[in-house]
């Protein structure tokens, strides 16, 4: 009703400010991410109320839509939704005071943003446009401009649902992610309208080639492509978008269904645009790693105003900028030997022992850090005690943890709630948990979602914590009751994950420790690889016709997935069959089957030959002998009872020397055994009508010009052949 | 004006099939008169006026390089300093240039197609070779729009009149860059771009309002090379040209020698140009980001790249290609008409040309944008529109010419009615006959009152 009353208005009386301005801006704030990538933290805590500098997240996401004009949020909660409800009803948000009102909906079967969406979409409150974002998002962008180009739109073409917010940021040539740590986008849109037309973010690595259907080039003259555009998860939608979600119930992800599902599917004529923001600043913790860059960012105050030391949120009053990012609350206790290094933030009531080097790091409250400790890249939470000794490295140190005496933590460490590491080195990408492993780990993301969710992950409430903490203390707990809470060390209270899914080979990509500079060595040797690769992709493709004979060089065979192009894959497949026959096949059915996969490999008779007889030599060669005289005993059997087939691919005298030449090949290298029986089986194949007299006097002429190691097996048979030889004759005499 | 140390190479074609029946052995392709001249022409004489003046043209067939040869000692003798070179028929253009190959020794070598009419300077085309020292420079034109001929009187509607696409070109954002190219078949297809271009640049621009004008700058010795190695190859547009886009990042021919001659600063540039503009532009760089996470410096320099450039023209120049009758149509009007500063000649008051020694009967009108060549005789109350007639044709009264092309030596009878038509040289249109959008081979006759719709006519 509202949109409606706004759409009239603004069309009837010009633009008059107060008519278009009666519809209050919502938003829709996903408070859950519906994802693994901050677990195990995420298993106590929900992700939008984890400290960034010391500021739950949903903070910077809060003060951001208020900042923008936003009158309405509707805090979507799920996983932890207790905590969430029970953050927001004691924070700023909720007083009569604020200027946007907060409320949250609550739902417990949601898996996805798409049922979260459907949720809301059932409470019917939203009633215009609203801004859809997710409450991890840090940003300081105006939308004005952003809202009010999709309001003209949305005059102009009531199909023109959804606003994207995108920023230009390039991925690494090598890891082919963002330094916000995820992968590459590849977008298209059209250079005028700036209508998004493509979106692909989780491109198959091992295609080269991204193909654009020409549909997309039907209208227009030009495209952009881009890889060097950041989607920063802050869409501008309008109310169709809930409906859409509600008529496709199947729509989980917001990007990967519903973004391509209207883009390539077309459902409705439906668009979707893009706003590129230049100069302000807008990014989604992701995982751990956006995690770290949005940290410093802050730090460095590229998201002014949310800032550490500006008065934003109501909490950090008392902070101090010191030169170099250096942020020191007023009540900090260092001691004159401690040194804090840039871009580095130690929140109120820590303490720091002597010679610490603290640096590029964030120190929350309440933290005692003791002497000798030096801590570079690290995120620590507050109630943190770091004994003396220690060295941290990237790390990320949640509330409550106790670093004994000289522990050390390699890059990329995740310390979750309560965690106790007794003296030892932790290794790089550990996650360590008081809360074990789940171990059903099922392929299938959205059943992974649908774990976070569930009742057990919500048991640790803020005041439960407080409580089993209590119960941690008493050593008996730890020390006893489960042998894996000594993985951390003595007197370590904790379960070190093992990494799910793609295993520690991926871990570095979305941690907060840099990427190691082997790791880039090697990724940038692969890079510098592909293009070979590439370009036999390509080629393969008929470009043209002259191009056609190159590929089929370089084995278009492969690109069928059956790979028949070696003639030994070819030898072990009529193997095969010939097996099947001996467990009672009938023989012309094998002969069939031969036959098919002759044309399929693109075969000739000859080598179908040649594979039947190494078959039936083999044969010959396993059942049980003593001497070469079992031998030729068992072989001349077989060749016996398998001759007709042999002798359906013996067209023609070349076949059959195709046969003589094999068995050469088999007596030299596959079963050297039969080397001595060479001549006695050749003279009972040519008993057996398998060879003929010509056959084996071509195959004798043949070798006479070849290399003497070639004629060992000619010479071997030199008396049958000119046995041969005189028997002709003496035929053609008769004649 | 300093001589460019460039080459020229023509590929004046032979007698290519699309063209039947306008072409024969006797008018090899190169020598269909395009306003009374040989389509040929117009490229000397633009090589010409960029004081390009050794050229090679090669021809397919060797009767055909034998009048394009005759013609051209005839027409430029003290102009043009021109090789002519026959190669078989159905070589390809590659085949073409590997037969000239050897005899190139300048540093860059200039391929144009002999069937281009243009007026884009070649060389803008060259210098932009030059300053980038790229492996290849294509010159990319507004693509046409296609002129389906503007029927009547009633004028060419803007109706439907989209480019026609010839090509899908992929461009850096400063579009300097060719980064892909879709040609033939392909551009019917969906578009598939190498992700490691897209990744080096970030942005790729895919036009289709684009059309590859067939005239290349190469670096000679990477030309050279190409065709040695790749002796599979048989066409620039469709061979060599996508094979050295596709593998710019990852040069295989030997780009070196040459450049490092000319100037150290040269070679830096070109081995980091793609990088250049593939380099960082974020809003908020971490200061304390190690330097080597996700910078570019960390690359191994090993792996080479080498430079596809284009230039592209602007939208006020002319350029086609006659590779079609439709296209030879079109530029015949186009030449006489919009882009008359092409044909040469200084138009009337009327917008048309009319050679002093034609002779026009009375009532007989000829509208702008029109041509009639010397010796050519016209009867009582003709009309002629938007056409182009030959030298010496002898045409009777009452004959209504509109939107065509008649030779030489054409005889039309009274009553005749010519409509988007193409009658070539020698031909006889006997009384009353009408054609519509029709090609008439050379001497072929078309007998008294027979009428003739979208037919090519010629003698078996």
């Amino acid at each position: 009703m509202a949109q409606k009353r706004g759409q009239r208005g603004a069309s009837s009386s010009a633009d008059d400010p107060e008519v278009v301005a009666r519809v209050p801006l919502q938003a829709v704030l996903l408070a859950d991410s519906f994802n693994l990538m901050f677990r195990p933290i995420t298993l106590e805590r929900p992700k939008v109320l984890l400290p960034l500098v010391n500021v739950p997240m949903i903070e910077y996401t809060l003060a951001w839509l208020e900042s923008v004009g936003v009158e309405e949020v509707f805090v979507f909660c799920c996983a932890h939704s207790q905590q969430v409800k029970q953050y927001l009803n004691q924070s700023e948000w909720t007083k009569p005071a604020a200027r946007l009102s907060v409320t949250t909906i609550e739902s417990h079967d949601a898996i996805s943003a798409g049922d979260a969406l459907r949720v809301i979409y059932e409470k019917s409150v939203i009633r215009g446009d609203f801004v859809l974002i997710s409450g991890d998002t840090v940003s300081n962008m105006s939308l004005a401009q952003a809202l009010h180009e999709h309001k003209e739109r949305r005059k102009k073409d009531p199909l023109a649902i959804m606003t994207m917010i995108i920023k230009h940021s390039k991925p690494s040539n090598v890891t082919h992610q963002t330094r916000l740590g995820t992968d590459e986008v590849i977008m298209a849109f059209d250079p005028e309208t700036k209508e998004l037309l493509f979106y692909e973010d989780k491109a198959d690595p091992s295609q080269r080639v991204i193909s654009l259907d020409k549909i997309l080039l039907a209208d227009s003259p030009a495209l952009y492509m881009h890889n060097d555009k950041q989607d920063c998860y802050i869409d501008i939608c309008s109310p169709e978008v809930l409906s859409l979600f509600m008529d496709n119930f199947d729509y989980q992800h917001l990007r990967r269904h519903f973004i391509k599902g209207l883009l390539i599917d077309d459902i409705m004529g439906y668009k979707i645009f893009t706003y590129e923001i230049h100069s302000s600043y807008a990014a989604r913790i992701d995982n751990f790693r956006s995690y770290g860059t949005v940290s410093k960012d802050i730090m460095q105050s590229w998201t002014y105003p949310l800032v550490p030391n500006v008065k934003y949120f109501g909490c950090c009053s008392n902070m101090k900028l010191d030169r170099q990012g250096m942020f020191k609350a007023l009540d900090v206790v260092q001691s004159r030997s401690a040194q804090i290094g840039a871009v580095t933030l130690v929140g109120s009531g820590s303490t720091i022992g002597d010679h610490s080097v603290i640096s590029h790091s964030v120190i929350g409250q309440e933290c005692t850090i003791g002497r000798n400790v030096s801590i570079h890249g690290c995120y620590i939470w507050n109630n943190v005690i770091i004994e003396d000794d220690c060295k941290l490295n990237h790390a990320i140190v949640c509330d409550g943890v106790h670093l004994r005496t000289g522990v050390v933590l390699e890059p990329g460490v995740i310390l979750s709630f309560k965690v106790e590491v007794g003296q030892q080195i932790i290794p790089a990408y550990s996650k360590v948990s008081l809360l074990p492993q789940p171990s059903i780990q099922d392929s299938d993301e959205e059943l992974e979602y649908a774990d976070t969710n569930s009742g057990v992950i919500e048991s640790p409430s803020i005041t439960s914590m407080i409580s089993t903490r209590n119960a941690e203390l008493s050593s008996d707990y730890s020390a006893t009751e489960n042998s894996g809470l000594s993985e951390v060390g003595i007197l370590g209270v904790g379960y070190i994950w093992c990494s799910y899914e793609g295993g520690n080979d991926e871990e570095w990509r979305h941690s907060v420790a840099p990427i190691p500079a082997s790791k880039l060595a090697e990724l940038s040797h692969d890079d510098y690889e592909d293009p070979d690769v590439s370009y036999q992709e390509v080629n393969s493709t008929p470009v043209s016709g002259e191009m056609r004979p190159d590929s089929e060089i370089t084995g278009d065979d492969d690109a069928d997935g059956t790979d028949y192009g070696d003639s030994a894959d070819f030898d072990k497949e009529v193997e095969a069959t010939f097996q099947r026959a001996l467990t009672g096949v009938n023989q012309e059915n094998v002969i069939l089957e031969i036959n098919s996969l002759r044309l399929s490999c693109n075969k000739s008779h000859a080598d179908c030959a040649g594979a039947l007889f190494l078959s039936v030599i083999k044969l010959g060669l396993e059942a049980p002998h003593s001497s070469n005289g079992e031998l030729y005993q068992n072989t001349a059997k077989e060749i016996n009872r398998w001759k007709d087939i042999l002798k359906h691919y013996l067209k023609s005298v070349d076949e059959e020397i195709e046969i003589i030449l094999k068995f050469e090949e088999i007596c030299l290298e596959i079963a050297t055994e039969f080397s001595p029986l060479f001549s006695t089986i050749l003279s009972s194949l040519y008993e057996k009508d398998i060879l003929s007299e010509d056959a084996i006097l071509s195959w004798a002429s043949e070798k006479e010009g070849a290399d003497e190691s070639d004629k060992i097996f000619v010479k071997q048979s030199e008396r049958f052949i000119t046995w041969l030889k005189e028997a002709s004759e003496e035929d053609d005499e008769d004649d | 004006m300093a001589r460019m140390d460039f080459e020229v190479v023509v590929l004046a074609g032979g007698t290519s099939r699309k063209l039947n029946p306008l072409v024969s052995q006797e008018v090899p392709k190169a020598l269909l008169p395009v306003a009374n001249r040989p389509v040929l022409s117009y490229v000397l004489e633009l090589l010409e006026a960029s004081n390009l003046k050794d050229l090679i043209v090669v021809v397919e067939g060797e009767d055909a390089a034998l009048r394009i040869g005759g013609w051209i000692s005839g027409a430029y003798v003290d102009r043009l300093h021109v090789e002519v070179a026959a190669v078989p028929e159905g070589v390809g253009t590659a085949g073409a240039l590997r037969a000239v190959a050897s005899y190139l020794t300048a540093n860059d070598v200039l391929i144009v197609s002999g069937d281009l009419v243009t007026d884009v300077p070649p060389g803008a085309v060259a210098a932009t070779h030059r300053r980038h020292s790229a492996v290849v420079t294509a010159l990319l034109c507004p693509a046409p729009v296609s002129g389906p001929s503007d029927t009547g009187t009633s004028g060419g509607k803007e109706k439907a009149k989209k480019p026609v696409r010839c090509n899908i070109v992929g461009l850096d954002p400063t579009r300097q860059y060719l980064l892909h190219m879709a040609t033939g078949a392909e551009v019917e297809k969906d578009i598939r771009v190498q992700k490691s271009i897209l990744r080096a640049v970030g942005q790729i621009e895919i036009r289709v309002d684009l059309m590859d004008a067939h005239m290349y700058a190469f670096k000679r010795s990477v030309l050279q090379d190409i065709l040695d190695q790749k002796d599979k190859f048989h066409s620039i547009r469709q061979d060599i040209l996508p094979y050295l886009i596709r593998t710019q990042l990852n040069s295989e021919v030997s780009d070196n020698g040459v450049i490092k001659s000319e100037s150290g600063m040269d070679n830096i540039s070109s081995q980091n140009d793609l990088r250049w503009l593939s380099q960082h532009r974020e809003i908020a760089p971490s200061a304390f980001q190690e330097p080597h996470a996700f910078g570019l410096k960390s690359l191994p320099d090993a792996r080479r790249t080498h430079k596809c450039c284009v230039y592209i023209a602007n939208e006020s120049k002319y350029c086609a290609r006659l590779n079609s009758i439709q296209a030879y149509s079109d530029i015949n009007r186009d030449v006489v008409g919009e882009a008359s500063h092409l044909s040469g000649y200084s138009f009337s008051a009327q917008n048309n040309i009319i050679h002093p020694s034609a002779e026009l009967g009375s009532k007989t009108t000829v509208g702008p944008q029109c041509m009639l060549a010397e010796g050519s005789k016209l009867g009582d109350k003709c009309s002629v529109k938007r056409s182009v007639i030959g030298r010496h044709c002898r045409i009777g009264s009452n004959v209504k010419i509109v939107n065509s092309i008649v030779m030489n030596h054409v005889t039309i009878e009274d009553g005749c009615s010519i409509q988007g038509s193409v009658v070539c040289s020698n031909v006889q249109l006997q009384e009353r006959v009408v054609l519509k959008d029709c090609q008439v081979g050379a001497g072929y006759v078309v007998t008294t009152g027979s009428e003739h719709k979208s037919e090519s006519l010629a003698r078996k």
